[in-house]
């Protein structure tokens, strides 16, 4: 399996405090990984540095075949090479509407004068149509994001997510402040999202991440900890030391 | 989604053209050259140097209100353009006011001769007598026209792409703006920069070639070409600011970070945006000085711009029209109240001289409409259409400080 | 010992009748036709003779030099003070006396002038020795020299050391031994006194010559025409100054020559309107030239034959090249010295005006580091400072008083309207920094204009008191002004007073705690919202005070705050924020780099501060946080 993204023996520190200690890792394309560890143990920073929010001290990482080092770019040129990114917090652009949030996020010329140029056309306003009943939105394209419930909001920005057509996609807790059935939803999505590209899970909810049933990875103090399947990492002491509890 | 015209999509455009064009017809119409002169010359010279600085808060609108970028330096594209404009009209009339007085003499002048006369009349004020070599183009219209857009674009260019690149924004960046500014008009209160010192350039109101026209016609032509430039630039900003360009720009303000993760250019929008609204900004100030007659750099002291920045918010930002409003009531209401025909207020004890606390009152005025009218003079016409915002339930709307919060956001 | 003597003796004979002093009689009687119309060459003897007769001598010559020395009827000279006269001999008042004042020019009150500062050299008492040696430190002359060597020995250290400089310095001018100036010059080297410069100049004075072959005299050293400092213009100039060349043609006398010459509306068969093409010109000239009409003017040709045979010198005025050799030497040392000590000095300055940065931005440095807000007031908030300042001057007429009175005093009223302006405005727009910007700019030109109202536009005084009136002066280079000493003395309290604030006190505790986190502080009992307001007060108290002090140097306008808010601002934004440590750098960065800058070209300042807001500007591009950030991921946010 050749690694879509390869991230090698990274380090930062914050003020003295090592954020990320000397980390590894690998995603393979069309791969679902989940990343789970205790607060403090990296997992966002980790997330900033792939996506060029935060450069690391030392290690490098590399993206795509033919792999390119993603720690010369910045963050947008990283969007536009195909790593979408889901934040904590929706964060979708309340004054605009739907429609205007997912016709932004798709995937077209991203330099002022391309936009510039850029009118609707058929295909796009279908593929509007589309994402937004995909992530059941359909009724809600003409209202302003501002308006729509907590839960529609990271289906927005999961639907602008699809929209960007990205090869590797880091969801950060996507199943917070939502309902059971949502969740159930959400699992699906990701899922048969990963059939298409790699996709990486920050959770906490160990419930959510055994229902999405891949590989584990567990960070502790900013580096890898155990890897594996659910089942396996939950019965690794460490795991169980640091994270789980007794 | 169906495609309506542009024109249409946004009808506001054609309201606020047709009110500049009938308002450019009124005052044609009741002018000294054109009609029955119920409006002085001097009136009609306000009502045209009024709808440039319209123009400007248009531009200002187009960086604060669209990007949110709160730029406190912008009247230094606006006299920019004023200068540029100001060296050819300097420069040409000086050169026929030399070339005739070198008439008088037996010989005819050589070139040399020619310029050495009008760099003595135009410098002899600051103690020098050699053309700088920021004149070198002054002798031409064309060029010097060019110039005018150029200069200030290329300004704002390098400027911008120093600070966005290095993504200072916020309160920083509107100091460092104004920072920008005061540099500039320092620069040009030296006498040995080439622009006459404190002296500044004057007499603009005197067209070359056109001695033959009267200033009661030229300041009708001027009033139509500041409506024209008003109306040519809202139009544009207007295209600029709807359909996706003006939905990426309004995220930039709202989100930066997030537009980012998108995959956009973040520092590449705000950067065309900038330099397009610097232009736009040049070439009011280009149409203004003229009409003023005179420039000096404390024109470009950074109180100026925050002026700008006030009749934009009176008059609401995030909207064009708003700009509009706010420069023309804002700036017109100054005048009239600092021009001492406003009546005295007489309270017992004390009488209110408008002159003396004109200042006071605009200032508090000014507090009191960011505190409880964010939207400014054009929030009445969404009351009036009955337009509410979204519900927001007070949050920002965007994790940046400075965002816009709810209740005066609106595209 | 001898002293007192001397002076008794002195009393004595002061208080003798008449005819007291033969010499002196003896000298008049013989001089008396070359008292009374005496001539700068010949009367320097005489002035001698006179002054080596005792202290009445001196006192006629000094009453000669003032011009109230009469002559009367019967030959007596007779000092004249107001209505009375006195006999310069006897010393015997004269009523009534019939007089005829004499009045020498200035050329022979010059000489009396010197003789008489000779001659106080060797006064016994040192007070006037000490202001005969300013005499002539002031204004010197070969005779001093001569008195000055001639003198005894000097027995005050102090006056000792000024009498050797004194005489140094009149030996570089006036001797005429070449050894003795060198050894007076080499007596003074490493001196950065304005004297002893001034003194190098006329030595080290070069001119320039032309000459076919290298002249007898004391070269610099041979120009190379076409050098940046000697062009070719400047040989071709000299050339024509010393006769060698005939003066080139200027464009002015051209154009004259050729009106001059209009015949037909041709000059010389050229049409008068193609004269506005210079080689027409210059071909009318010529042909006017070959016809006899004009004088002929050097050609080009001629000018360069003349520079050919001809080699260009830069020489000195001072023939001996010992002497302008160890002129040279002692200038370059003195140069050295004086740019170091220009050096120091400048510190000072850069110090001084970083103090006034510091207190004018710490205000501000504390109210954005706490709620991210930049109050546009605050420039109004120190103006407001200064009028308090002023208020209580007019109230409490004893400037020392008045001054302890004004600190207080400024700092509870602009604490008061800091606390104002933060309840009615900016509580509102909290977490809004742009809107809070534009809010507080109403408010500061709502304010400029209420003072402009108050107090009017004219500048009002508030004079600091005598003991700070003044400067410190260490030497002709180095010096200081008291209040400036003060205020960078009231900057360092501050410093002092706001950590201890910050890190000993409560209030400090919470408001470091909102800073870093204001929604963990909120939670832990603390509330924001008074926190906010006590700093917000706290920085526009400290803005007061600053007001008061600048007032104390700078005009108290209404425009006061305008001039120092730019400058507080980039203080804030260079030094970073949230951290007293940063205000103060930036304060120091900016004050010394406005100082170095202007030191470039001291005669414009406005170039000075427009190049330090340019690098303010490109600075902001390798530290967008300023020297010291705020560190941390809460910063990131």
């Amino acid at each position: 399996m050749s690694a879509l993204l390869e991230v090698d023996s990274i380090s930062v520190s914050f003020d003295g405090f090592r954020a990320i200690n000397n980390l590894s890792f690998n995603i393979g394309e069309a791969e679902l990984r989940a990343v789970i560890g205790p607060n403090g143990a990296g997992k966002t920073t980790f997330m900033d540095i792939v996506t060029g929010k935060t450069r690391p001290d030392k290690g490098d990482v590399k993206f795509g075949t033919p792999s390119k080092s993603l720690l010369k770019m910045n963050e947008a040129q990283i969007a536009r090479e195909g790593v979408g990114r889901k934040f904590q917090r929706p964060t979708v652009f309340e004054d605009q509407t739907v429609a205007e949030n997912l016709t932004m996020a798709l995937k077209a010329g991203r330099n002022p004068f391309a936009v510039l140029g850029w009118r609707p056309s058929k295909a796009s306003v279908a593929r509007v149509a589309d994402l937004a009943a995909e992530v059941g939105l359909a009724a809600q394209v003409a209202r302003k994001a501002g308006e729509l419930s907590h839960g529609q909001k990271q289906w927005l920005e999961i639907g602008m997510l699809l929209a960007q057509e990205p090869r590797l996609l880091l969801v950060d807790e996507p199943a917070a402040g939502m309902t059971l059935a949502e969740r159930e939803q959400t699992t699906a999505l990701l899922v048969r999202l990963a059939e298409t590209r790699a996709v990486v899970v920050v959770e906490h909810d160990m419930d959510f991440v055994r229902r999405l049933n891949c590989k584990v990875t567990v960070l502790h103090q900013g580096s890898v900890l155990a890897e594996g399947s659910l089942d396996h990492v939950t019965r690794n002491p460490d795991v169980i030391e640091v994270y789980l509890g007794r | 989604m169906t495609r309506k015209p542009f024109i249409l999509r946004n009808p506001s455009i054609l309201v606020v053209l047709a009110v500049l064009a009938a308002f450019t017809l009124v005052v044609t119409a009741l002018s000294a050259a054109y009609g029955n002169g119920v409006i002085p010359t001097s009136t009609v010279k306000v009502l045209g140097k009024t709808l440039c600085l319209a123009l400007a808060a248009v531009a200002m609108d187009l960086v604060w209100g669209y990007l949110g970028i709160l730029s406190l330096g912008q009247m230094a594209f606006f006299a920019l353009g004023g200068y540029l404009i100001g060296q050819w009209l300097m420069y040409a009339r000086t050169e026929g006011i030399v070339a005739a007085s070198l008439a008088q003499n037996p010989i005819p002048p050589t070139a040399q001769e020619l310029q050495e006369g009008v760099a003595n009349q135009i410098f002899g004020v600051v103690g020098s007598a050699d053309l700088p070599l920021v004149w070198s183009f002054a002798h031409s219209l064309p060029l010097q026209l060019l110039l005018v857009v150029a200069v200030p674009g290329l300004l704002a260019l390098v400027f911008g792409w120093l600070a966005f690149r290095s993504r200072v924004n916020g309160v920083y960046l509107s100091i460092l703006t104004q920072a920008m500014t005061l540099a500039l008009a320092l620069w040009l209160f030296q006498n040995d920069s080439g622009f006459r010192g404190n002296n500044g350039l004057s007499g603009l109101q005197n067209i070359p070639g056109l001695d033959a026209v009267d200033q009661a016609t030229l300041s009708v032509w001027f009033l139509w070409a500041s409506a024209l430039a008003l109306a040519l630039a809202y139009v544009l900003a207007a295209w600029v600011v709807s359909g996706k360009f003006g939905s990426v720009v309004r995220a930039i303000r709202d989100d930066e970070t997030r537009v980012r993760f998108l995959g956009y250019p973040v520092e590449g929008f705000k950067l065309a945006v900038f330099t397009l609204a610097a232009m736009i900004t040049a070439i009011a100030g280009a149409l203004y000085y003229p009409q003023a007659g005179i420039i000096n750099p404390a024109e470009l002291m950074p109180i100026a711009s925050i002026y700008l920045a006030v009749w934009v918010a009176i008059g609401g930002r995030g909207r064009l029209y708003g700009a509009i409003i706010g420069a023309v009531v804002v700036s017109l209401l100054s005048s009239w109240f600092t021009g001492g025909r406003a009546p005295a207020i007489r309270l017992p004890g004390y009488t209110v001289n408008w002159v003396d606390w004109w200042q006071v009152a605009l200032g508090i005025s000014f507090v009191l409409v960011t505190l409880f009218a964010p939207k400014g003079i054009a929030g009445l016409f969404d009351w009036l259409a009955g337009a509410l915002p979204p519900q927001r339930h007070g949050r920002d709307l965007g994790p940046d400080q400075g965002a816009l919060q709810e209740g005066e956001a609106k595209a | 010992m001898i002293r007192p003597l001397i002076v008794l003796l002195l009393t004595l004979l002061s208080a003798l009748p008449a005819s007291a002093n033969p010499a002196l009689e003896a000298v008049i009687a013989r001089n008396l036709d070359q008292i009374e119309k005496p001539s700068r060459r010949t009367v320097e003897p005489l002035v001698a003779e006179i002054a080596a007769t005792g202290p009445e001598g001196l006192a006629l010559l000094s009453a000669w030099a003032n011009r109230s020395l009469g002559v009367s009827d019967n030959g007596r000279l007779l000092i004249v003070e107001g209505d009375s006269a006195t006999d310069a001999v006897t010393g015997q008042p004269v009523p009534g006396a019939d007089l005829t004042m004499l009045r020498p020019n200035s050329g022979v009150r010059g000489v009396i002038d010197s003789a008489l500062v000779a001659g106080e050299i060797s006064s016994p008492d040192p007070a006037r020795r000490a202001s005969a040696l300013a005499s002539i430190a002031r204004d010197g002359t070969a005779a001093h020299l001569a008195a000055l060597r001639g003198a005894p020995p000097e027995a005050d250290p102090t006056l000792a050391q000024q009498r050797e400089r004194a005489t140094n310095l009149l030996a570089i001018r006036f001797d005429t031994d070449p050894a003795a100036r060198v050894a007076a010059i080499n007596g003074l080297a490493g001196d950065v006194g304005l004297d002893f410069r001034a003194a190098l100049n006329p030595l080290l004075a070069t001119t320039r010559i032309a000459a076919p072959a290298e002249p007898q005299a004391n070269i610099v050293r041979e120009l190379t025409v076409g050098d940046s400092d000697f062009p070719k213009e400047a040989a071709i100039a000299l050339l024509t100054t010393q006769g060698v060349l005939q003066p080139r043609l200027t464009p002015a006398d051209q154009r004259n020559a050729l009106a001059a010459n209009i015949v037909n509306g041709t000059v010389s068969g050229i049409p008068v309107a193609d004269l506005s093409d210079p080689a027409a010109r210059d071909r009318a000239y010529e042909a006017l030239e070959a016809a006899g009409t004009v004088p002929p003017a050097a050609t080009d040709a001629e000018a360069d034959a003349a520079l050919a045979a001809n080699r260009f010198f830069e020489t000195y005025a001072e023939p001996n090249p010992d002497v302008t050799d160890a002129a040279r030497a002692a200038q370059v040392r003195a140069q050295v010295r004086l740019a170091a000590m220009t050096g120091i000095d400048l510190g000072l300055d850069a110090l001084s005006l970083a103090s006034i940065y510091f207190l004018a931005a710490i205000g501000l440095a504390i109210t954005f580091g706490v709620m991210r807000v930049i109050n546009m007031a605050h420039g109004e908030f120190i103006m407001m400072g200064a009028y308090t300042g002023y208020v209580v001057q007019t109230l409490i007429p004893n400037r020392t008083l008045s001054l302890v009175a004004a600190l207080p005093l400024a700092f509870v009223v602009t604490f008061g309207a800091g606390v104002i302006l933060y309840r009615l405005v900016i509580r509102h727009l909290a977490r809004r920094p742009l809107e809070t910007l534009l809010a507080t700019f109403g408010v500061s030109i709502a304010l400029q204009q209420l003072a402009k109202n108050i107090f009017g536009t004219q500048a009002r005084p508030l004079t600091a008191p005598a003991w700070l009136e003044g400067a410190i002066t260490i030497n002709d280079v180095i010096s200081i002004s008291s209040i400036r000493v003060a205020i960078f003395v009231l900057a360092l309290l501050f410093l002092g007073l706001f950590l201890f604030i910050m890190k000993r006190t409560r209030l400090g505790l919470e408001v470091r705690a909102v800073t870093q986190n204001p929604g963990m502080a909120a939670s832990m009992g603390i509330n924001p919202d008074r926190i906010a307001m006590m700093t917000f007060g706290l920085g526009s108290g400290i803005a007061g005070i600053a007001g008061v002090a600048i007032g104390l140097f700078a005009q108290v306008t209404s425009e006061l705050g305008q001039q120092y808010i730019v400058q507080s601002f980039m203080t804030v934004v260079v030094g970073g924020v949230g951290n007293i440590w940063g205000t103060l750098a930036g304060a120091g960065l900016i004050g010394i780099l406005s100082k170095v800058i202007e030191s470039f070209n001291p005669s414009n300042t406005l170039a000075a501060q427009t190049f330090m807001i340019l690098f303010i500007i490109i600075f902001i591009q390798f530290r967008p946080r300023g020297i010291i950030p705020q560190r941390g991921r809460a910063a990131e946010a």
